[in-house]
């Protein structure tokens, strides 16, 4: 390929290919785009609406789906502020502090994005199934985990982890303590450092990470597939109510109630962009 | 004047005993005792790693002794948090809340203070301001950190420190990070704050020419110690010992050893020098201008003379290592390639045992010219 000449005083191109191969190029982006993306969402709402706003709303008033949507309301209440709290501690530590083990840590966080979502729903049937090491001693007492709501949450927990602690770690780090350590010869105490120094620094990624992480406890299937024992009205969150519905071929309810998931998805995606040019403008580094 | 008060503390008197500090194996603090009268301005000055910040940190409470006593204000400071020290404290990189404005910044000392000693919002509001206006960037109260230059911060970060009517203000390397024209306004602009305020300030600097423009006393760190605490014309004139000697401007260093009172220099055949120095191997230290230059023939091979104000620089070349020496203008004046001898009456003889860490091979360097 030859070269742009720059002598003639047309701008220098920064890249070299034919008009054609550039054109062929940003149609063939924009083709995969609407294959892989566009299109199957479009479906989703297309198949939702298939038989009118009616059959929608039908199967949206459906106890089973309410059921569901309910219980994915639930496991995101309680996970998602769960992994906030200990993903705040966890940054703070491992950004705050030099110890021993901390890399370790640092891996340990990381944990649930390598395991497979199935295993990390495995390893709760392991502890606390029936056949577990500690599901005897459970039924004695008559607490029920596996199959019911806490193995719902301890799954979903477990699986999201990392999103809040790994999108602050590396901004405490950046930021270091020394504000903090202003505030603490100010005379602030530790409250008033968090509420007024150390929070406000962090509130862009913080929200950013429970984003993240309460777009994917809403939306697990694999961790929770594992624990849920698919009780009916009882034990399916959207996702799994979906496969469900999917499976006895109500087309109308699995979209309408995937359709909802994936709206979630957009706003999620839609807030955190307005974040990250939010964080961009006032030149924060984000990741 | 308006601004008498605005941030105006009684000064207090600081004493520090016996103080060590390590972390892990590196020892930080190697039992340092200082005091420190109400009013005065000292520097803490050493190279890096001397244990300087750390000292200035555990007199904040932001580090722990493992032994040792501080006093502030003659009140012991054993298990009193950072936070109830009430002491000035400006960070090398000024450490401003960067979500905050600068006024809201000068005003955060104020606004978490207890309820019962806040003042009220009316009041706040006033002292930032005429604290801000004491500072000359009372035009600056609604700017973010990031949109004001260095020197600026510098400011900020001190109204800061001052809104809580510290009776203490310690400073780490207050001007580390700010260009040297700006450095030298602000250190005389800095002198004169602790003066009308009537302030004890203590502060840390690797730049001996600051701490000794600046600074009643000045403390000379060495690995963890003190190794000198004096007034900047006696530091200069009398040093403890090499290290200080060394570290405090520009010194020639030449290579000798002490018998029967007197030091020799074997290698380089100059005239002994009588001294108080215990026998065994030494060094001499001297100051390029304390160097005198004697006509005729001598060990010295005269390279180069440039005139250089009220002195002439004169590069020599002694047993093949190039010294350069000061000369006032009205001394005898040599021609280059001219052989002569040296006067080294007024050097420093200091014995190589009490000395310091070997230094490179070459006897001759300059040094501490930091």
């Amino acid at each position: 390929m030859t070269p742009v000449s720059g002598i003639a005083g047309a701008p220098l191109a920064p890249t070299t290919e034919r008009p054609a191969i550039q054109a062929g190029l940003i149609v063939l982006t924009i083709l995969l785009l609407v294959v892989l993306l566009l299109l199957p969402l479009v479906v989703v709402f297309v198949e939702a609406f298939a038989h009118g706003l009616g059959a929608v709303v039908g199967a949206l008033v459906e106890p089973e789906a309410i059921a569901a949507i309910e219980l994915t309301l639930v496991v995101a209440a309680v996970s998602v502020p769960l992994n906030t709290v200990c993903g705040l501690a966890a940054a703070w530590c491992i950004g705050r502090f030099r110890f021993p083990g901390r890399r370790l840590l640092i891996t340990l966080i990381e944990l649930p994005f390598s395991v497979s979502p199935v295993i990390s729903g495995l390893v709760w049937v392991l502890l606390f199934g029936a056949n577990g090491w500690l599901g005897p001693m459970l039924d004695r007492a008559g607490v029920r985990i596996i199959f019911a709501l806490p193995g719902l949450i301890l799954a979903t927990v477990f699986v999201t982890f990392p999103f809040v602690a790994r999108t602050l770690i590396p901004l405490m780090q950046e930021q270091g303590a020394a504000e903090e350590e202003a505030a603490i010869t100010l005379g602030a105490t530790g409250w008033q450092i968090f509420r007024r120094v150390t929070l406000p620094n962090i509130r862009w990624g913080l929200l950013y990470g429970v984003l993240l992480c309460n777009a994917r406890a809403m939306g697990e299937f694999g961790a929770v597939a594992v624990v849920s024992g698919h009780v009916r009205g009882q034990t399916m969150t959207m996702p799994l109510q979906i496969e469900a519905l999917f499976n006895d071929y109500d087309w109308v309810g699995a979209f309408t109630i995937a359709g909802l998931l994936s709206l979630l998805a957009l706003v999620t995606l839609a807030v955190k962009a307005t974040l990250e040019w939010r964080i961009g403008r006032r030149g924060g580094a984000l990741l | 004047m308006a601004n008498r008060t605005a941030g105006r503390g009684i000064a207090v008197k600081v004493e520090a005993f016996e103080l060590r500090k390590a972390f892990g194996r590196t020892v930080a603090l190697d039992g340092v005792s200082l005091s420190v009268a109400s009013g005065e301005f000292v520097a803490l000055l050493g190279p890096s790693g001397s244990g300087k910040t750390s000292l200035l940190r555990v007199l904040a409470g932001l580090e722990f002794v493992d032994s040792g006593r501080i006093e502030i204000g003659g009140r012991s400071m054993d298990g009193v948090p950072a936070r109830e020290r009430s002491l000035g404290f400006v960070f090398q990189n000024y450490a401003l809340f960067r979500h905050m404005t600068v006024a809201r910044n000068v005003a955060f000392g104020l606004e978490v203070q207890p309820r019962r000693r806040r003042p009220p919002p009316r009041d706040i509001r006033a002292r930032v301001r005429s604290l801000l206006d004491l500072m000359g960037i009372g035009d600056l109260a609604g700017r973010y950190p990031e949109q004001i230059s260095g020197g600026q911060r510098q400011r900020v970060a001190l109204a800061r420190a001052l809104a809580i009517q510290p009776g203490l203000l310690l400073l780490d390397e207050p001007f580390g990070a700010l260009d040297a024209k700006v450095r030298k306004n602000l250190r005389i602009w800095l002198r004169d704050l602790h003066d009308r305020m009537g302030l004890t300030t203590i502060f840390v600097t690797h730049d001996q020419a600051e701490a000794m423009e600046m600074a009643d006393r000045v403390a000379v760190l060495r690995a963890g110690r003190i190794e000198q605490v004096d007034s900047p014309d006696r530091l200069y004139a009398s040093p403890a010992n090499a290290f200080v000697h060394e570290f405090l401007g520009e010194a020639i260093r030449l290579e000798c050893s002490v018998t029967q009172g007197r030091a020799h220099f074997d290698a380089l055949s100059l005239t002994d020098i009588k001294t108080t120095c215990p026998a065994g191997p030494a060094i001499a230290l001297i100051r390029p201008y304390e160097i005198g230059l004697l006509p005729g023939p001598g060990p010295v091979q005269v390279l180069s003379v440039h005139a250089n104000g009220p002195l002439r620089r004169v590069r020599l070349a002694l047993a093949g290592q190039a010294l350069e020496v000061l000369l006032p203008e009205d001394s005898w004046s040599p021609t280059v390639g001219q052989s002569c001898a040296l006067d080294l009456s007024r050097a420093s003889i200091y014995s190589l045992a009490s000395a310091d860490t070997p230094r490179s091979p070459q006897a001759l360097s300059k040094t501490a010219t930091r």
